[in-house]
């Protein structure tokens, strides 16, 4: 049983976004980390980068596979976690401590579309 | 999928194990058990076991059965001695492949084991059956009757010797084998596999192959899934039919002409590689490294510094052993040779690299 952090929204593609006044943290969810196995790689995008909700904005990579990572809302990429870069395990080891991307939001309305920690348990398995 | 995916005699045993199951060449098969890295790791540093009774097994014999296998195979079987092992392929006339393969020079007289990919076993038997017309041999596809593991890694001699008790393993050299019994049941040991370690294959009936895996882990020995064998077998520089062989990939296009003897007489596809060899393929397989984590993976670009596309990637990781993003890649000719700067977009980026050497990763088979 994966563990689904309470006070976060998730995407019904395994993000979790913890809302910090205009600014959307971004990461994967437990069950994502170990669906995927030993994370190799993180591509990330750039600061200043704008996304659209449901935009790919990078992807983990395991040795076998690699996942998109899609932004649950719209905005503006203000920071991006650069020490995954070289240290991509750490979504495996902590992947609600291990934000990917920081967005401020364009739309804090989206966030209404995303699931509850009760509703995200329900897919996540 | 429309047809029922088969399972080999060992599928409960990996469901039992946690294993994650995917289909594979028609059968359901473990991919990994730990994970992939640990795995993996396990072969090149000690030892891990496969479960590989997907594989197919051919038996060809009779008083042609000499003439016809060096008829369909581009390695040399005349004067094989008994107990030896070739690797080569099968060839259309155009010099594609119909498959890679192993064959064993078996103790009876005029006889020979075909060891065929999981994937080809049925186009292989009615290709073998349809060049067989007026030689005088029995063909007989037994890949459902034969089980089959790879004890592979640097501890695999020690563990035939003393959690099987097979003293024919330590006078085995590479690509030798010995057909014995085990617990009453025949058993062909053979020092050959897929991971570019020493290690051992082992052929028996499902019941015994069953028994065998048992005896194994309980030895302590890691279970190993197909994730693992791939990138194994890929540092090692060994091709995987279907990415760096195919109908369309001859073996001159990837490298592998070593295995094909164009001084025999004859052979199917011959004529086809002789013009090869002289004129060039307009493609070939290489060997890539790229300058950065990300990974080149199968049916990316490769592209030149100025941005051309001129192949795509058939194979690639981030290399567990290595630590290095490297692939193989089927490229124009003109940019094959080692060094040439060459890139691999990999989703939105494009990242710079080099042209190495195929075999990634240094061998550590027996002598």
């Amino acid at each position: 049983m994966s563990n689904i952090k309470e006070g976060l929204r998730y995407s019904e593609s395994h993000e979790w976004v913890w809302v910090d006044g205009k600014v959307a943290v971004i990461g994967v969810s437990d069950f994502a980390q170990a669906e995927m196995g030993d994370i190799t790689y993180v591509d990330l995008p750039d600061e200043g980068d704008s996304l659209a909700a449901g935009d790919d904005f990078g992807a983990l990579e395991s040795v076998k596979a690699s996942s998109e990572l899609y932004s649950p809302v719209s905005g503006t990429v203000v920071a991006v976690n650069e020490a995954l870069a070289d240290q991509p395990e750490k979504v495996n080891e902590d992947p609600y401590g291990s934000w990917i991307i920081k967005v401020e939001m364009s739309d804090p309305s989206e966030l209404d579309a995303l699931l509850s920690p009760q509703a995200y348990a329900e897919i996540a398995k | 999928m429309e047809d029922v995916l088969k399972k080999t005699c060992l599928y409960d045993a990996h469901v039992a194990l946690g294993a994650k199951m995917s289909p594979f060449a028609g059968y359901m098969m473990p991919i990994q058990y730990s994970g992939i890295v640990e795995e993996h790791n396990a072969v090149r540093h000690a030892a891990g076991l496969f479960d590989v009774s997907h594989m197919g097994e051919v038996f060809v014999d009779g008083p042609d059965a000499e003439a016809f296998v060096n008829h369909i195979f581009t390695n040399d079987v005349r004067g094989m001695e008994p107990g030896k092992v070739l690797y080569g392929m099968m060839l259309y006339p155009h010099g594609g492949v119909v498959d890679d393969l192993l064959v064993y020079r078996l103790f009876a007289p005029d006889s020979y084991l075909l060891v065929v990919n999981a994937a080809n076993i049925e186009k292989d038997d009615e290709w073998i059956r349809a060049q067989a017309a007026g030689y005088n041999v029995r063909i007989n596809n037994a890949s459902e009757a034969w089980g089959q593991l790879a004890l592979q890694g640097p501890d695999s001699e020690r563990i035939v010797l003393e959690t099987l008790g097979l003293k024919e393993a330590s006078a085995l050299g590479f690509y030798e084998f010995v057909d014995t019994e085990w617990e009453g049941e025949r058993l062909i040991l053979s020092r050959t596999g897929y991971t570019g370690e020493d290690g051992f294959e082992l052929y028996t009936s499902p019941a015994a192959t069953c028994a065998l895996w048992s005896r194994l882990l309980a030895a302590g020995v890691l279970p190993c899934g197909l994730g693992c064998r791939d990138t194994l077998r890929f540092e090692a520089g060994l091709p995987l039919y279907g990415d760096e062989l195919s109908e369309e990939i001859s073996p001159v296009m990837a490298g592998l002409s070593m295995f094909c003897k164009l001084d025999k007489p004859e052979f199917i596809g011959r004529e086809a590689l002789v013009e090869q060899k002289a004129n060039g393929t307009a493609r070939k397989l290489i060997g890539l490294e790229i300058h950065d984590r990300a990974i080149p993976r199968a049916g990316y670009p490769v592209l030149t510094p100025e941005g051309g596309e001129v192949g795509v990637v058939t194979t690639g990781y981030h290399s567990i052993s290595l630590d290095k993003s490297i692939c193989f890649a089927l490229v124009d000719s003109a940019f094959a040779a080692l060094g040439t700067p060459l890139c691999v977009q990999v989703r939105k980026h494009v990242f710079p690299g080099e042209v190495v050497k195929k075999r990634f990763y240094q061998t550590n088979y027996k002598k």
